[in-house]
């Protein structure tokens, strides 16, 4: 149990005192944006992951509740209402994305989504008078929750952290009640399932909104953050990024796509100022990930550890890793 | 013996503490002979890269001239690669100021890369020198530190229409250009100053920025005499094949994007023809360009386009600024106030000064596209003196009217 329990506590304490020992305000910024992408990457990874489905086409949800808080906020509406309206319009696109995509699986649901992100991309920059067009949307304050602004850069952090570890406790506890384990089941047997009573449609239209609901707040985060929204974050490179973290960091685990989302925000913004090639450094950890650990990093860690262990005490060789089928 | 190593290291920390409590005050009085801290945001990466590696190129020219030293303060340069996209060109900015800490940023590059980061900027108080069109940063929304050295997105059109108008005689143009907000702007300036001038605008075509094949569009060229481009980056280079290709003869005239001195090496015969406006030219006939010019192709191999002079020039005007503020930046509001009051004779592109919301008032040169001795040149045909992003308008009803768009000035039907 102390073994489970000790390493989760050193994160959430390292997580908490983090803008004390970093080391000036960018590097708070660059953990901040790393928070709200693995809250994005986590919603992805409830489809994508447990649910089997891989979605193209989230980050058009994701900029659609940026854009929605952008356009109230120019409208004069207050933050509260923004926010509420922006998680609102996230979860019915996602229901409606759902309904359209939840029609096949497979390339079939790869290809809808990616159509899907491709239209609200294609609104976002030709719908000038709500959006813009590609001037984008500016958003000229952060909001002050309890009187607290969030302008300043700790405090956003803060703000992103408890948001971030509500989320993380939610997928953790999606994923171990009768809901997620349904997904999961949908995933690998779904006429299995569907011959037990299970309604598969049902379990994965479910899953659809939470993900959406993950996405949007990830959103809302993302634009409260750069204070800017414009077609770009739209685009099908944003979806792809963000199921690249969720497949380097390990699908169908709690902590894979933190780690991916830490490792391409962390080489995209930070390394890249030392290597111009970042890119290039980018694929190649990708091929390295795909080939030396193909489950992902957090489960591929976990098994080489096991391995390492395993040498050395032979006793407990017995224990083994619970593989997916 | 452990407890005296702890108070040994209590003592040390408190000193420590107390000698950085008593270090941060006097720190500004330091700061003169500390370095000037120079950042660049400029795009490495991606379909910009070009313009942004020249962008590049042309401040460390400018640094190598100076041997890395403005008004006697050694000068730090640090280069940032926004991936041309928005939320990385604020992360970057955020690097440059928080991290960095840097006196003056040169860039960035596109226009929506310059909106995404103007209030921070402004927050802030870092001057910012970019090349980036977006008209309403000096006009409707203006940035007390932004400085805009190289040109408005409408500032060659206007000229550029006269010219068509009166020295080409045309009288029915189409205009196209990508469908983004600096198109819209290059396209709506040229479109007003050349209706004003007793022309006619038929049709305005937008292709996506990022279009594979231009031949449907050009297939709607049609009913004119004369075409206007606002291409920018490598598209100029496909739409004039494809127009030639499609056998259309009407002249075309550009802005300074669409007849780059940089596309050159890559333009063919299709090219031959092409008019551009551009506030710099690479035949403009200087001693301070010729050592531009001859250092860019020493160190790069290559001659320097509108991207690279306009970072030069940025640059000089930063080292200029900061020579008038006596080298010192710890004031930003009267390092900016020096900055806009730069007003250099001689640059690359001639003499530059400032208006008073920060945007350049120069030369602009139109250019005709000819072969000698076998290579493609652009010669400069006319030049228009000391031309403001207003032209020849009031700048009070200028500013009244709406920001130039899509639908902005309408088409006459």
């Amino acid at each position: 149990m102390i073994a489970r329990t000790l390493p989760i506590a050193v994160a959430v304490l390292a997580l908490l005192t983090l803008p004390l020992w970093i080391g000036g305000t960018y590097y708070v910024n660059v953990t901040s944006q790393i928070l709200f992408y693995a809250i994005f990457a986590l919603g992805l990874n409830v489809l994508a992951g447990y649910g089997g489905l891989v979605s193209l086409g989230h980050a058009g949800l994701f900029g659609i509740s940026s854009y929605v808080v952008g356009y109230m906020l120019q409208l004069g509406y207050g933050h509260t209402a923004a926010i509420l309206m922006a998680l609102a319009v996230g979860n019915v696109s996602m229901a409606i994305y759902a309904l359209l995509s939840l029609r096949s699986t497979g390339i079939g649901f790869i290809m809808i989504t990616l159509a899907l992100g491709q239209i609200l991309w294609g609104l976002a920059y030709r719908w000038i008078s709500v959006t813009g067009g590609d001037n984008g949307i500016n958003v000229p304050t952060r909001p002050a929750p309890f009187g607290l602004s969030l302008a300043d850069s700790g405090n956003f952090y803060y703000a992103t952290l408890v948001v971030f570890l509500l989320s993380v406790i939610a997928v953790a506890i999606f994923a171990r009640s009768p809901l997620g384990a349904a997904l999961m089941g949908t995933r690998d047997q779904p006429r299995r399932m569907n011959a037990l009573g299970y309604h598969v449609l049902a379990i994965r239209f479910w899953a659809c909104l939470f993900s959406g609901l993950l996405t949007s707040v990830s959103g809302i985060l993302f634009v409260y953050y750069t204070q800017f929204i414009s077609p770009q974050t739209l685009a099908l490179t944003s979806s792809a990024e963000v199921l690249l973290m969720v497949i380097s960091g390990g699908p169908g685990t709690l902590l894979g796509p933190i780690v991916g989302a830490g490792l391409v925000v962390v080489v995209k913004n930070v390394v890249s100022g030392f290597i111009e090639r970042w890119n290039f450094l980018l694929g190649a950890i990708f091929v390295a990930i795909v080939i030396l650990m193909p489950e992902g990093l957090v489960p591929g860690t976990v098994r080489l550890w096991r391995l390492a262990t395993r040498k050395r005490a032979p006793a407990k060789a017995e224990i083994k890793t619970e593989g997916k089928p | 013996m452990s407890r005296k190593l702890t108070r040994r290291q209590m003592m040390a920390a408190t000193a420590a503490g107390a000698a950085a409590a008593t270090f941060k005050f006097p720190m500004p009085a330091i700061a003169q002979a500390a370095p000037f801290k120079l950042g660049l945001l400029t795009v490495k990466t991606g379909p910009l890269a070009q313009g942004g590696i020249q962008m590049e190129q042309g401040v460390v020219t400018f640094l190598k001239e100076k041997n890395y030293t403005f008004a006697g303060r050694k000068v730090d340069f640090i280069s940032a690669d926004t991936g041309g996209n928005p939320a990385g060109t604020k992360t970057k900015a955020q690097e440059l100021i928080e991290r960095d800490k840097v006196d003056a940023i040169l860039g960035p590059l596109a226009a929506f890369e310059l909106l995404a980061i103007t209030d921070y900027v402004r927050d802030q108080k870092t001057p910012m020198l970019s090349l980036a069109g977006a008209e309403d940063m000096t006009q409707r929304r203006p940035n007390p530190y932004f400085l805009r050295p190289a040109a408005s997105s409408s500032q060659a059109m206007h000229p550029m229409a006269d010219f068509a108008a009166k020295e080409l005689k045309l009288k029915r143009v189409v205009t196209i250009s990508e469908d983004f907000a600096f198109g819209h702007e290059q396209m709506g300036g040229f479109q007003q100053t050349f209706e004003e001038a007793g022309g006619r605008i038929v049709n305005k075509i937008w292709p996506p920025l990022v279009t594979p094949d231009y031949t449907p569009f050009v297939a709607q060229i049609a009913d004119c005499d004369g075409v206007c481009q606002g291409f920018a980056g490598s598209n100029p280079l496909r739409f004039m094949k494809t127009y030639a290709a499609a056998g259309l003869k009407y002249p075309v005239v550009s802005g300074e994007t669409g007849g780059d001195d940089a596309l050159l090496r890559s333009f063919g015969d299709e090219a031959l023809g092409l008019y551009s406006c551009c506030p710099y030219t690479l035949d403009h006939n200087t001693d301070s360009n010729k050592r531009f010019v001859a250092a860019m192709v020493k160190d790069y191999g290559v001659e320097p386009g509108f991207y690279a002079a306009g970072l030069y020039v940025a640059a000089a005007v930063v080292a200029a600024g900061l020579e008038k503020s006596g080298g010192k930046t710890d004031d930003k509001e009267a390092f900016v106030k020096a900055l806009k009051a730069v007003d250099l004779k001689d640059t690359p592109r001639g003499p530059i000064k400032f208006d008073h919301l920060g945007n350049v008032v120069g030369d602009f040169y139109i250019r005709h596209l000819e072969k000698v001795n076998g290579k493609l040149v652009n010669k400069t045909i006319k030049t228009y003196k000391n031309v403001s992003q207003f032209w020849t308008y009031d700048e009070k009803k200028f500013l009244q009217q709406p920001v130039y768009s899509r639908n902005y000035p309408p088409l006459k039907t």
